[in-house]
């Protein structure tokens, strides 16, 4: 292949750009048609959210993982190289977003001309405003029949003080103006302050594992040059490599022999793991290191569950299922665990539900693994009073990631739960649902303001397990779908938690076992008691489903035992019949489990675990 | 027989209803079938015959005569070999029925049910109450000691009073043995749509649980014995041919979706196998006429096979399972080394709902009535 020669684009002509959005305001579609309009990617009907490569991505219609493409257009006789970044809109990676961002001078804002601004409209708003990005605000979706551009251009002077005429309105389905926003780029967004000259400065904005290269980094430089052979160090590792190839994604990789400031692209420099490639990272030439780009934060996840295989002879295939799927995405953390119940497995921390759901799906697709999960729980943390337990964790504040490791009320001074800061955006005719459903989530409200005349913002505290599991969908559900939500971590809160354990027969169901807080421990525990005796298959004695705290049963229910349990008819015709179902059943007895004396189903934990809207 | 006149709300079996029957055919197949098998069989003596379906006593005597006369011709039939035909009330009137005596039934059983025309209306029977009284009446007349009578409990809507006065009703006017069924409600039949649309209440589990224990308690004070879970009997009146299933003896099914347990020695085979005749009465014609039986599956049963349907049949009776009839499958690996050992069968014993001594393994009275829950557990121990 050809090896691009990247020098004939000065700095001035090159333009480093994003497109932020909320969900499903149009954000690929655009990307789709400027790389077509830049002759990218030829114009056909199939080009469809080209840039999402993801199976679950595309089936989903959202963007996971940040991509790039660079652009080649020709605007009053001059060549330009816009680079477009790619940038995942859901609420749970806002990291990258921000990452993404710092790699340009200027962003596209996408706003539904008939959704108007929402939640995350105004959260990416913040991002691109915090970090001095030009703006060029765009409005979308002019085509359909509800759409009303002038009452979001309103929207969008009151809350983000842009001049209404800065607006352009188009149809990126279409292809309606999107010519005038690649003008609009041009023209409005400065071309990067940087300088060739300088020593190497690259950040690194996103990372992908091929199985024969090795780890492909995309990169932003911020000053100098790298080319193959270059010897670079990670300043986050401290590790030193050498570079194999550089080069341009458009989008897919074209070689270069070069890559100078202010361009993007990608390199492969014989790093094996997609941790040795972290977002936010800096890299620089051996022995001339640089002031790292700001920003880098090491990954926080914000839910945790347990993934455990069906059977334990599957653990080896799970591991590697999970090896291979963390190779490309390094914010998932992976620790191993195990349950005495359910043998060995692991706990993985998420950076949201939406990203543990797509990790299970890509799990069940790609590998073709079926797993347990356990409920989602946060990181609570507790500070230690017990002398013994300060001794045995070696520090005074401990973060409790599984129920069992929960310490005694006795040893602590003091329990703690983690809490975000939530954005949500609704026409005022919810505002009264919503405060419910929001008080009934333990929130306080921050702040409330109206940003036209029918929309209103509300910003509350809440604890982060009580959104975890289903407001998005409760939200969404009263409020016909119009409310939007975002939220940002807000630190630890002090928090009356308790663990709840659930008892069979007297005997605790480890799986089950959860940290809550107290006011919601009886709601909690009278459910799952519910569910349970539902999953459940009766047996030849009476089965007490309790939930406790401790010594004390907060809620019971009980399954009788079967009294008659044998099929009437049994001849000649129904013999075979029978031997099929009673071998059926045989086999299924040695998938229980044994809880004390009790006989459960495999499954009657994922069913009891599972969120009522997954049913 | 696989015929009747119309389908009962609540069957599912292999039964037809059709205009005309030709029955001079129907005849001449099942006679040619019975043959057939007889001699792949090699079997020397038969013990016992079951005239089953559809409704068999719809057919004529002749043919009836003519398929023990095929069966006599073909191995030993004994003289007092039980021979049973299954009855209708709607077709067994005394002169009908001296018929079929003459022909050689000797055993007769009559599809009852209920004794409520309400309950039999809903049931979809073709009778009344008052008309089934008469036909067991006729019955007992012609088969003394030797009739039997079918009755269902856990119909949609019926209470626990309802059930003893039906009970009581029926121990009024049987003969010396009843068949008392849960009535199953099963998928494709009309009766389980009108459960599943709402039409008609589901019956608890717990009432079902009660009925049985109510049918069988009486019956046993009024001087039955419960030889099996569905099956009383006083005075010795038993059923000698439905025994042979629960002990897995061989036995051989002729007829449209008749099922049969086997060596077929005249092929030179050595094992049993588990065989089904051709569902469908016309294509099952056919089979018969070009081949001389219509046997549409037939699947070697492994030892571990047949031992598990010995095991979950005779677990059935009140018997059970001897040391000798065990031994005859697995010669090698005794009752009491399967299930004398520590394991589920030891543990169900401890809770009282088995009994394994010098009788062999048997179900107690209460374990009888949960007997499925019993199973899965013995034949995991037994596959081990």
């Amino acid at each position: 292949q050809e090896k691009l020669d990247m020098s004939t684009y000065p700095v001035e002509s090159i333009r480093n750009f994003s497109i932020i959005a909320h969900v499903d305001h149009g954000k690929s579609t655009l990307a789709d048609r400027l790389l077509e309009i830049t002759g990218t990617i030829s114009k056909t009907d199939r080009n469809k959210q080209v840039l999402d490569k993801l199976q679950v991505e595309r089936e989903r219609g959202i963007t996971v993982k940040a991509q790039s493409a660079s652009l080649f257009y020709n605007h009053e006789g001059i060549n330009y190289l816009l680079n477009l970044i790619d940038t995942p809109g859901h609420v749970d990676f806002s990291y990258e977003v921000s990452r993404s961002l710092s790699a340009c001078q200027g962003v596209i804002l996408v706003v539904d001309a008939n959704e108007g601004i929402q939640a995350q409209t105004v959260a990416n708003f913040y991002l691109a405003f915090e970090a001095q990005l030009s703006i060029i605000p765009v409005i979308n979706k002019i085509d359909l029949k509800n759409a009303d551009p002038e009452r979001v251009e309103k929207q969008i002077e009151k809350l983000f003080d842009i001049p209404r005429d800065e607006c352009i309105r188009i149809s990126a389905k279409q292809g309606t103006n999107v010519d005038k926003v690649l003008q609009k780029v041009i023209e409005k967004i400065p071309p990067p302050q940087c300088n060739t000259a300088d020593p190497l400065k690259a950040l690194v904005f996103d990372s992908t594992f091929d199985h024969y290269r090795g780890v492909v980094a995309n990169i932003a430089l911020f000053g100098g040059e790298i080319a193959k052979g270059h010897k670079i160090v990670s300043a986050h590792t401290k590790k030193r490599y050498e570079v194999n190839e550089v080069g341009i994604l458009t989008p897919n990789e074209q070689p270069t022999h070069k890559l100078y400031a202010g361009q993007v692209g990608y390199l492969i420099a014989g790093m094996k793991e997609v941790a040795e490639a972290q977002i936010g990272d800096t890299l620089f030439l051996y022995k001339q290191p640089v002031e790292p780009l700001p920003g880098f934060k090491s990954v926080k996840p914000m839910v945790f569950a347990g993934m455990y295989p069906i059977d334990q002879t599957e653990y080896n295939n799970l591991k590697s299922a999970l090896e291979r799927l963390t190779l490309n995405d390094s914010s998932v953390t992976v620790h191993r665990d195990s349950s005495l119940a359910l043998g060995a497995g692991w706990r993985l921390g998420f950076l949201g539900l939406l990203h543990m759901e797509v990790f299970n799906q890509r799990l069940e697709q790609e590998y073709n693994m079926s797993v347990i999960l356990t409920a989602p729980t946060v990181p609570y943390k507790a500070v230690l009073s017990s002398a013994k337990l300060i001794k045995e964790y070696g520090k005074d504040q401990i973060t409790i990631i599984n129920p069992a490791q929960f310490p005694d009320k006795l040893s602590v001074s003091e329990y703690l739960e983690p809490t975000v800061l939530g954005t949500i955006v609704t026409p005022h005719e919810y505002i009264g649902k919503i405060i419910t459903l929001c008080q009934d989530r333990r929130a306080v409200q921050k702040d409330m303001l109206y940003i036209d005349e029918n929309r209103v913002m509300l910003k509350y505290l809440f604890p982060l397990n009580e959104i975890v599991v289903d407001f998005y969908d409760a939200l969404k559900s009263l409020s016909s779908g119009y409310a939007s939500f975002d939220y940002e971590d807000a630190g630890y809160q002090s928090a009356d938690l308790i663990k709840m354990d659930i008892l069979l027969n007297g005997n605790p169901v480890e799986e089950l076992a959860t940290v809550i807080h107290s006011d919601k421990a009886y709601a909690a525990g009278k459910l799952l008691c519910e569910r349970l005796k539902e999953t459940i298959p009766r047996q030849l004695f009476e089965i007490a489903i309790q939930a406790a705290i401790g010594k004390k049963i907060i809620a019971r229910e009980t399954l009788k035992a079967y009294r008659k349990n044998v099929v009437a008819k049994c001849y000649g015709g129904d013999i075979t019949r029978r031997m099929k179902l009673l071998k059926r059943q045989a086999e299924g007895k040695r998938l229980m489990r044994k809880i004390g004396n009790v006989e459960v189903p495999r499954d009657a934990f994922i069913r009891v675990l599972k969120r009522e809207t997954d049913k | 027989w696989p015929y009747c006149r119309k389908r009962c709300s609540y069957c599912n079996f292999n039964t037809y209803v059709v205009p005309a029957v030709d029955e001079a055919a129907v005849r001449a197949c099942l006679v040619r079938e019975a043959q057939t098998l007889l001699r792949l069989s090699q079997v020397h003596s038969v013990s016992s015959i079951f005239f089953g379906g559809g409704t068999p006593s719809l057919a004529s005597p002749g043919t009836v005569a003519a398929v023990l006369e095929a069966v006599a011709a073909a191995a030993h039939l004994p003289a007092g070999a039980e021979v049973t035909l299954e009855a209708n009330p709607s077709s067994t009137s005394t002169s009908r029925l001296a018929g079929f005596r003459a022909a050689g039934i000797n055993r007769l059983s009559i599809g009852v049910q209920s004794l409520d025309d309400a309950e039999l209306r809903m049931l979809g029977r073709e009778h009344t109450a008052a008309e089934a009284g008469k036909a067991v009446e006729a019955a007992r007349g012609l088969f003394p000691g030797r009739t039997s009578i079918d009755l269902l409990f856990g119909l949609p809507g019926q209470s626990r009073d309802a059930w003893s006065q039906r009970l009581e009703a029926a121990l009024g006017l049987c003969d010396d043995h009843i068949s008392l069924y849960q009535l199953t409600l099963e998928r494709g039949t009309a009766l389980a749509a009108q459960v599943r649309g709402g039409a008609l209440p589901a019956p608890p589990q717990d009432l079902l649980a009660d009925m049985y224990q109510t049918g069988r308690t009486v019956l046993v004070a009024t001087g039955f014995r419960q030889y099996e879970v569905s099956n009383f009997a006083r005075k010795g009146a038993l059923s000698t041919h439905n025994l042979s299933y629960w002990r897995a003896d061989e036995y051989i099914g002729v007829g449209p979706g008749a099922h049969g347990r086997f060596v077929p020695r005249g092929e030179g085979g050595c094992s049993r196998e588990a065989r089904v005749q051709t569902l469908e009465p016309v294509a099952w014609m056919r089979e018969v006429q070009s081949q001389g039986h219509g046997t549409r599956s037939r699947m070697v049963l492994s030892s571990l096979e047949q031992l598990e349907e010995l095991l979950s049949l005779g677990l059935r009776t009140d018997e059970g399972i001897t040391h000798e009839r065990w031994r005859h499958f697995s010669p090698q690996l005794s009752l009491q080394a399967v299930f004398g050992v520590p394991g589920e069968a030891r543990a169900l014993q401890q809770q009282g709902w088995l009994v394994l001594d010098s009788g062999g393994l048997r179900c107690t009275w209460a374990g009888l009535a949960v007997l499925d829950s019993l199973l899965p557990d013995l034949l995991w121990q037994l596959q081990r």
